[in-house]
């Protein structure tokens, strides 16, 4: 059992602490090619899109190959990332999801326009903090969850499933899955408020 | 800035499109969606930031040996990504324009009677999307849905039992919607259609026509 598994105890500084290392590593990586801040990255994050990878149902050695592309292709966005905007968590799910919809789906991803930022919208430096603080509120809200309800919410993403096909797996009417995954979400926005 | 939206997303679908297990014209769809509304853009953020919180607390199987090694060539060896250019609307959202190849000049209508033109666009997987395009004041014939059906206005507004629904807004059709959508007399109505069943049409005539106008 890994010992970080116990990090929802550990106090929220802690956690933003660690998202801002992760920020400044992709900035070294965009800035100057780290090789070190590669590694520190690919020691943590590589484990877990590849477990990730494997709950969706991708075998031992494709989730390895996909983890390897997910942090190359970290290595080649790392311009393009933007801390305002989510978390460094957060990028790197959107980069696994793709490639997972790539390898299992061979399918395209349709992605929205960009946002093209006016003069009075510029992000500032206190948007990420928030994001920051946000994203360390949303992993205890989560962990909180009663179990019934997060089992879904982990099936909605890390299973290629959808609702009906959650239904004949867990054996639960499609009504009820639905109505859990509603529960789950109103817990996790009061939990934002 | 987005603005006057009635017609959103619901979460489950922007869930799943988070989670990336909507089929591809379904995806386009709440894309395009997304690409015209701020509201339903921040929920997605939120969608997303849920997906970043389970892979962080995901389990940790050990990667193979010479595993970060291999990564690292692999990201040297390719050219780095290139900054796009953002890309801008014009009546299509860019990930609408993705597909057609340009704006509007560059959709290739063909007539399937009664006011109404469409586009099919070139989608894999088990749902279809279309560009439908309605003469102001015409009638997409009443039809009901055996899945899911997915409209989303990019010009002009139509009305039904569900409302009146324009540029932006979406209308989230099911098994229990019947419906005769009626474009506004101001201006022809442009939508992005998707389904993922074949419709169901009340009278005879559509009906027989449906396998010609696939739909």
């Amino acid at each position: 059992m890994p010992t970080d598994r116990l990090d929802h105890d550990r106090p929220k500084n802690d956690r933003n602490a660690e998202n801002s290392l992760w920020t400044s590593c992709i900035a070294r990586i965009r800035d100057e090619s780290d090789e070190v801040a590669f590694a520190q990255l690919f020691g943590h994050f590589a484990p877990r899109v590849k477990g990730f990878l494997m709950k969706s149902g991708a075998s031992a050695a494709l989730a390895e190959e996909c983890a390897q592309d997910v942090m190359a292709t970290l290595w080649q966005k790392s311009h393009l990332f933007d801390p305002t905007r989510a978390s460094a968590a957060t990028w790197i799910f959107t980069i696994a999801r793709n490639r997972r919809i790539d390898a299992l789906r061979k399918a395209r991803r349709p992605e929205p326009e960009d946002v093209v930022w006016g003069p009075d919208t510029v992000p500032d430096q206190s948007d990420g903090l928030a994001l920051e603080e946000e994203s360390a509120q949303l992993a205890v809200a989560i962990a909180a969850l009663p179990p019934k309800q997060k089992i879904l919410i982990e099936a909605a993403y890390f299973g290629d499933l959808s609702h009906s096909e959650i239904a004949e797996k867990t054996g639960l009417p499609l009504g009820t899955i639905k109505s859990r995954i509603r529960l789950a979400l109103d817990r996790l926005r009061h939990a934002m408020n | 800035m987005t603005h006057n939206i009635a017609h959103h997303l619901t979460d489950s679908l922007l869930m799943a499109y988070s989670a990336g297990t909507l089929p591809e014209a379904f995806s386009l769809t709440v894309a395009a969606h997304v690409s015209l509304c701020d509201e339903c853009r921040a929920c997605l953020g939120a969608y997303d930031s849920i997906g970043g919180s389970l892979l962080e607390h995901s389990e940790l199987p050990s990667m193979e040996p010479g595993s970060m090694a291999a990564a690292l060539a692999a990201a040297k060896s390719a050219t780095a990504a290139k900054v796009r250019a953002p890309r801008t609307r014009g009546v299509l959202p860019a990930p609408l324009q993705d597909y057609v190849g340009g704006d509007l000049d560059a959709i290739k209508w063909r007539p399937v009677g009664l006011g109404v033109r469409q586009a099919i666009l070139p989608i894999q997987g088990v749902a279809t999307a279309r560009l439908l395009h309605i003469r102001a004041g015409a009638a997409v014939p009443n039809h009901g849905h055996r899945g899911i059906e997915l409209t989303l206005v990019l010009q002009g507004a139509f009305v039904d039992d569900g409302g009146r629904f324009a540029r932006g807004d979406i209308e989230i059709a099911d098994e229990e919607l019947d419906h005769t959508p009626v474009a506004d007399d101001a201006e022809d109505c442009i939508c992005l259609a998707a389904t993922d069943a074949p419709l169901r049409f009340s009278s005879w005539v559509p009906r027989l026509a449906q396998p010609f106008l696939r739909i």
